[in-house]
């Protein structure tokens, strides 16, 4: 474990429903924060060297092995996720990313040799994956998760550009970034990454099996599962001594992976390598928000390596296994409390959540088995329900359709009261309306 | 009792607040353009227009609609007097057996109510939801394109331009 | 709706009796020809007035046993008749398949309803109007040449006018048709695209569907079954459900239950409160590995399909042999199932959207021990069917629910889960191709083995319906039989077109089927199409020749000929961009049946690199029906069956675990999407004046999935040989290295 954590004494940041008093007080972190990284980014060396560029090389000189085990490592990583406009081409950037500071645009990583990184040399790609640095010397922002690349071994990284080298160029420019002032001044990242950054490999841990080991590797490097489930400070850097405490990630919250995890039934390693592989366990609940497509790449992975980070993520939930007996359901006390919510439940979700439903019958776990209502904030329910859940198209898997239009926030209030009474852990959630209009307001991942 | 407002006209009902409106338009208001399809919300057959969006009906329980707005193709405009999207449709021959197309008129609507000149990948986003069997997409879309014409407006980049119709034969 | 308040017995039908249901089926069957001679069904009812009658005000009623099913069969056979009398096409009335009213047609299936009740209203009407102008001429003492029969009237060449009406007074259709009347030539609305004359309605939200029929003091109804055949509900909250408010009746008999309530919404939920009950399965469990694996394990008869002897000695320089897969599929009616039936004065009257009237009437009758003639079985258009789905064991449970609450309406309909659940699927099918070619790259030997089960399950009798299993005693189940050659089920287009010599093919009936299966649309040729046009695409890479060219070089048929170069023409075959990259295009070609249309699909895939996900960029097809009554028509069936073939290949198959079938809506059920559908499609309609109806519906599934596996092959240099053809599979072929 890595000892000096400066990003502790920033301000901490975590629940979203303090978002108008703290927004103000990012702004004025953010600027203080910025003077700060301004400062130490000319103490440090807020410069980096240019690499030289170099001529694309021909698909057919990289070995064929290493282009397939790096199109195995790009599904690991996700990359496609952030890398693909929604319509776009594969890996031809231009997605938008919404952060707290504004938004950004994902860039585009074909080997075109213009748009793309086609004259980057594997050098350059290896020094942007580990420290952030793009090859002409400029800083990259940390929504690009080099903090967790930066432990990918050498051969990984190969394999990677090998396998993006021989994907189809794509001409795609990439839009302006839009931040807030003055985070566009990339220099300023030099400050944040003296601050913040740790780069370096963290070295097996022989007392431990080698499917943890892998699967440690994988969730804390390649596939950088603690960028969402690790809160952020209020300069967006991971909290270290709170990793897998549960983050965000637009606009949803991503649970906790460890002991707090507010999961009824307890994630064994088999629960979870069924639910990261399909998108769905029976124990539990259907994967939702930004976790859908993440499901979605893991289902063509092989078995090992979905195995691995599912031992390691148990592993990091430190739950003994055994399960409640009982699921909470307290209908007649939540129709008694919540009325409204419950004529909207059977209108609007007992066709296929209520007993004798389809989904039931087919054997889908019932709503009190999902960990978003026994999370300590609404919003993942509230964004469930106004989203709703939407396999990619034409792939079987796990479908909600959206209420957004259909029912108005105090309609969507009523009826996340009503889920949380009778499904629910943990007390009633406070002020939902104006939990509703937030995340209405932000956005569907805005 | 509960009062709606149905195509324009206010209509009293009654029925338990959480009732899907689907049932109360067919059983209690007589109307047959919303379609029973699934009642999970994944077909789109029973899609009305609730304050101008698409919406599923057969998940919309009553309660929930008070003082807005619904809208089925019964209000677009009759057999005799087509609206420009029923008229659009006739055009095409945008029918097979026809059970999604009144959904699928709905969900169009609401598209082009907001924008007159949608790009073509716009449009077959926004008509993801709604199933059809019966294999009729290609004529929908072309409907659609034409009734944005009809409209003033016109899909941009169309996979196919909108030609004018040779004259029908008498009937 | 016009349905309700008709009157009428068909004197025609009274001469003819009943065959009991013979093989062939699904080809349209129906009663016995008593009159040979005469084309189409006019052989089975010669007599004018089963298919046309003119009132005494001259308004023109035209009957045919064919449905409705969204195929614009309608529209077609009254631009023949309005052609042929001389009437206008709007003064013409239209009644479709009713037992009590209209010629028993047997089943609208099979791409059939063209030639046989198209070609016999065609003939009918020629006599009719021959009679009447027999009749004009009579009294006007006038030579029959003299006599235009225009607009409802006849006119002399002085320009008297006799109407219709007057003249069908003083004459009796009750005779039977001549053979050889000759048509008009005089250009009219055949050939032209009609508008159809139900889409208005259904555009404007007017009654159009079984599902909208309301009549005075109906109730609704829900059936209670398991969640997919071969299940059941523990029959343990009846008396709760009973105790709802709104609950009219649970109907209990035998393993049969069903709720009935004044709202629908009641109905709904009661049905929720009796699934909650959970479920049994009662059959044995499923074998859940490869369902084709699984199938190929079952016992089975060997048909033999046909057998080319062999030509002159040739030298096989190289021999090829493949193996294609198809999964189980659904028909899928976007509206699920849905009856309404009236048990009054103890008989009975149903408006189903039942593919087959007379035979639904025939098992009704079994299954309620009531005479035939106390049933009457009304065709009312549901959603688009696409073969044996869930109608007639909807109609059965309507009509016994009926029988509980005697003088109400009772209208059934089935839940989305019940019809994903129970309808019979489209069976799966393996086929083994083995063939050689010649140092010329000519094909000289060619075997063909396909293994199905079988394609008819079609209710002929009280057991073929979910019903009548569970009635108390239950029904025997319907044996399985094999649909013989040529129209065939499994082995439906097994016989390519083309000419091999020494060829043979076997179909492996196998009887038994693990899950409920019948008719999808186009039955085996779907499968064995796609098996052998994209064998043919292999062979002609084998034999370094362009795949057109190949085909036509084994194609000695003028009108296949044609209609492959007007497809390749129209596509730009010679010019179209060399395959690979992830781009590439896709021939086929069959002739339905090797008896009905002719149709060729030429299209372009793209894939994309990362996803392997397919997309479809344009599709060009060619079709010869024969004399083509509405082109538009069969533009817009050809259309659908490609965009639904792209469905069924590319995305489609139902998954199935020990305990049954795990799709059980549209998300475990994915089926092609907006996002999805080609860019463009174009059809060409080959123009045949006087040549006979070939029919249309089930033309394009075929080529359609064999072009696009073609398509595929040639984009990424890989072959998929197994349905669905799935980014996964794509992927599992495509080179890494662009
Ligand atoms: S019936 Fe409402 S979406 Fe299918
Ligand atoms: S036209 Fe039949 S389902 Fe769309």
């Amino acid at each position: 474990m890595r000892e000096r954590d400066p990003g502790r004494t920033v301000l901490r940041f975590r629940r979203r429903r303090d978002l108008p008093r703290a927004r103000g007080r990012r702004l004025v972190a953010i600027l203080a924060g910025s003077i700060a990284m301004a400062a130490l980014a000319g103490f440090a060396v807020a410069w980096r060297p240019a690499l030289p560029i170099v001529a694309p090389r021909p698909g057919s000189s990289f070995d064929l092995a290493g282009v397939e085990r790096g199109a195995v490592l790009a599904r690991l990583g996700d990359c496609a996720v952030c890398h693909t406009a929604s319509g776009g081409a594969a890996y031809a950037g231009g997605r938008p990313i919404h952060t707290p500071f504004g938004t950004l645009y994902a860039s585009n990583i074909t080997p075109d040799p213009e748009s793309g990184i086609g004259r980057w040399s594997q050098r350059a790609f290896d020094r942007a994956m580990r420290r952030g640095v793009a090859r002409d010397g400029s800083l990259l922002y940390p929504a690009f998760p080099f903090t967790h690349y930066t432990g990918l071994a050498d051969r990984d990284l190969g394999d990677l550009y090998a396998f993006l080298m021989t994907r189809t160029p794509v001409a795609a420019a990439r839009p302006d970034n839009r931040l807030v002032f003055p985070l566009g001044f990339r220099p300023l990242m030099a400050g944040w990454d003296l601050l913040f950054f740790r780069p370096g490999r963290t070295a097996a841990d022989p007392a431990r099996t080698p499917d943890w080991n892998r699967g440690r590797y994988l969730a804390e490097s390649l596939s950088h599962c603690g960028a969402c489930h690790t809160p952020r400070n209020l300069l967006g850097a991971e909290e270290r001594g709170h990793a897998y405490a549960g983050g965000w990630s637009d606009g949803w919250y991503a649970p906790p992976l460890d002991a707090s995890s507010p999961a009824r039934r307890a994630w064994t390693a088999d629960r979870l390598f069924a639910y990261l592989r399909t998108g769905l366990d029976r124990s539990h609940a259907a994967a939702a928000g930004p976790m859908g497509p993440v499901a979605y790449q893991l289902a063509r992975v092989p078995d090992a390596d979905v195995r691995a980070i599912a031992v390691y993520v148990a592993f990091l939930m430190a739950r003994p296994a055994g399960d409640p007996a009982q699921e909470p359901e307290r209908t007649a006390e939540a129709d008694a409390s919540q009325p409204e919510g419950a004529a909207l439940f059977a209108g609007a979700c007992a066709s296929c959540h209520g007993a004798g439903a389809p989904m039931m019958l087919a054997g889908r776990p019932a709503l009190a088995l999902g960990t978003p209502l026994h999370e300590h904030d609404p919003r993942d329910v509230i964004e469930i329900v106004l989203q709703g859940l939407n396999p990619p198209t034409g792939a079987a898997g796990p479908y909600m359709p959206a209420f957004g239009d259909s029912l108005t926030d105090g309609q969507v209030a009523a009826v996340v009261a009503y889920l949380r009474a009778r499904y629910g852990g943990g007390p009633a959630w406070p002020d939902l309306p104006h939990a509703v209009r937030t995340a209405r307001r932000q956005g569907s991942g805005a | 009792m509960t009062v709606l407002t149905v195509n324009g006209m206010p209509r009293t009902v009654s029925a338990d607040p959480s009732t899907p409106l689907l049932y109360v338009l067919r059983d209690g208001l007589a109307l047959n353009g919303p379609k029973f399809g699934c009642g999970l919300g994944q077909c789109g057959a029973c899609t009305v227009l609730l304050d101008g969006a698409p919406v599923f009906s057969c998940l919309l329980p009553l309660g929930v609609v008070g003082g807005r707005r619904v809208r089925t193709v019964e209000g677009l405009g009759t057999a005799a007097l087509p609206g420009p999207m029923q008229a659009a449709f006739e055009a095409e021959q945008a029918a097979q057996c026809g059970y999604c197309i009144p959904g699928m008129m709905m969900r169009a609507q609401a598209l082009l109510e907001r924008d007159i000149r949608p790009t073509e990948a716009e449009l077959r986003a926004h008509m993801a939801p709604s199933l059809c069997r019966c294999g009729t997409h290609m004529r929908i879309l072309r409907a659609i394109r034409r009734a944005a014409v009809l409209m003033g407006g016109g899909v941009r980049d169309p996979a196919e331009p909108v030609r004018p119709l040779p004259p029908a034969p008498a009937r | 709706m016009t349905v309700l308040g008709r009157r009428g017995v068909l004197a025609g039908a009274l001469l003819v009796t009943f065959s009991s249901r013979g093989f062939g089926q699904e080809g349209g069957g129906g009663a016995k020809a008593v009159a040979p001679g005469l084309p189409g069904d006019l052989a089975k009812f010669p007599l004018l007035d089963s298919w046309i009658r003119i009132d005494g005000q001259g308004r023109v009623t035209v009957f045919t046993g064919k449905a409705e099913l969204g195929q614009g069969i309608g529209t077609a056979l009254l631009q023949l008749a309005a052609d042929e009398l001389g009437v206008p096409f709007a003064a013409i009335g239209l009644v479709t398949a009713d037992t009590a009213r209209t010629p028993d047609e047997g089943v609208t299936a099979g791409s059939h309803s063209m030639q046989q009740s198209g070609t016999a209203i065609l003939n009918a009407a020629a006599n009719v109007r021959l009679l009447l102008a027999r009749e004009a001429a009579g009294r006007w003492t006038l030579p029959l040449s003299q006599v235009a029969m225009e607009d409802g009237t006849a006119r002399a060449p002085d320009g008297r006018t006799v109407p219709y009406g007057v003249l069908a007074a003083g004459l009796s259709l009750h005779v039977p048709a001549l053979p050889d009347v000759p048509r008009r030539t005089a250009p009219g609305l055949v050939g032209r695209n009609v508008p159809r004359i139900d889409i208005p309605a259904k555009l404007a939200g007017k009654p159009s569907f079984v599902q909208d029929l309301r009549l005075p003091g109906m109730l609704h109804g829900r059936v209670l079954r398991g969640p997919g055949d071969g299940t059941r509900v523990r029959p343990a909250y009846l008396d709760a459900a009973a105790r709802r408010p709104g609950i009219v009746r649970v109907v209990r008999d035998g393993r049969f239950v069903a709720v009935l309530a004044d709202r629908e919404w009641d109905a709904v939920t009661a049905l929720r409160l009796l699934q909650g009950a959970g479920w049994t399965r009662m059959a044995p469990p499923l074998d859940p590995g490869d369902p084709n694996a699984a199938l190929r394990r079952l016992p089975a008869q060997d048909i033999p399909i046909f057998d080319t002897p062999p030509g002159p000695p040739a030298e096989a320089a190289r021999a090829l042999s493949a193996r294609y897969t198809r999964p189980y599929l659904m028909h899928g009616a976007i509206g699920p199932s849905c009856a309404v039936a009236l048990w009054q004065d103890g008989a009975l009257t149903v408006w189903t959207h039942s593919q087959g009237v007379s035979p639904l009437r025939r098992a009704l009758a079994e299954l309620l021990g009531l005479p035939s003639d106390r049933v009457r079985c009304i065709h009312t258009p549901g959603s688009g069917c696409y073969g044996h789905n869930g109608a007639d064991d909807v109609a059965a449970d309507a009509a016994v629910a009926a029988r509980a609450v005697p003088g109400r309406p009772v209208r059934v309909q089935w839940s989305r889960e019940q019809e994903h659940g129970w309808e019979p699927l489209g069976p799966a099918m393996t086929v083994d191709l083995d063939a050689s070619l010649d140092a010329s790259g000519r094909i000289v030997r060619w075997r063909h083995a396909v293994w199905s089960n079988g394609h008819d399950g079609r209710p002929t009798s009280a057991g073929g319906l979910l019903a009548g299993a569970e009635l108390d005693p239950p029904f025997p189940p319907q044996v399985p039989k094999p649909i013989p050659m040529p129209e065939g089920g499994g082995d439906r287009n097994a016989n390519p077109l083309y000419d091999l010599p020494d060829a043979s093919g076997v179909y492996r009936f196998i009887p038994d089927a693990p899950v409920r299966v019948s008719a999808l649309r186009s039955l085996g040729a779907h499968m064995n199409v796609f098996a052998i046009e994209s064998f043919m695409d292999e062979l002609a890479r084998a034999a370094a020749r362009d795949p057109v060219a190949f085909r036509l070089a084994h194609m000695t048929d003028p009108r296949a000929r044609a209609v492959m170069r007007e497809a390749a023409d129209r596509f730009g075959w010679q010019q179209r961009r060399p395959g690979g990259g992830g781009r590439g295009s896709g021939f086929a070609f069959a002739r339905y049946k090797n008896l009905g249309a002719y149709c060729a699909i030429a299209l372009e895939v793209t894939v994309d690199p990362d996803s392997a996900q397919p997309h479809v960029t344009r599709v060009v097809a060619a079709v010869d029906s024969g004399e083509a009554v509405n082109p538009d028509g069969i533009a817009n069936q050809i259309e659908g069956a490609i965009v639904q073939s792209l469905s069924w290949t590319l995305h489609e198959a139902v998954a199935l675990d020990a305990t049954g079938r795990a799709s059980f809506d549209w998300s475990t059920y994915p089926i092609l999407r907006f996002a999805d559908v080609p860019d463009r499609v174009e059809v060409h309609v080959l123009g045949q004046p006087g040549q006979p109806f070939l029919g249309t519906g089930e033309a394009g599934q075929g080529p359609t999935a064999a072009a696009v596996a073609n398509a595929l092959a040639d984009a990424v240099g890989a072959r998929c040989r197994a349905m669905p053809i799935t980014p996964e599979r794509i992927g599992a072929a495509l080179p890494l290295r662009s």
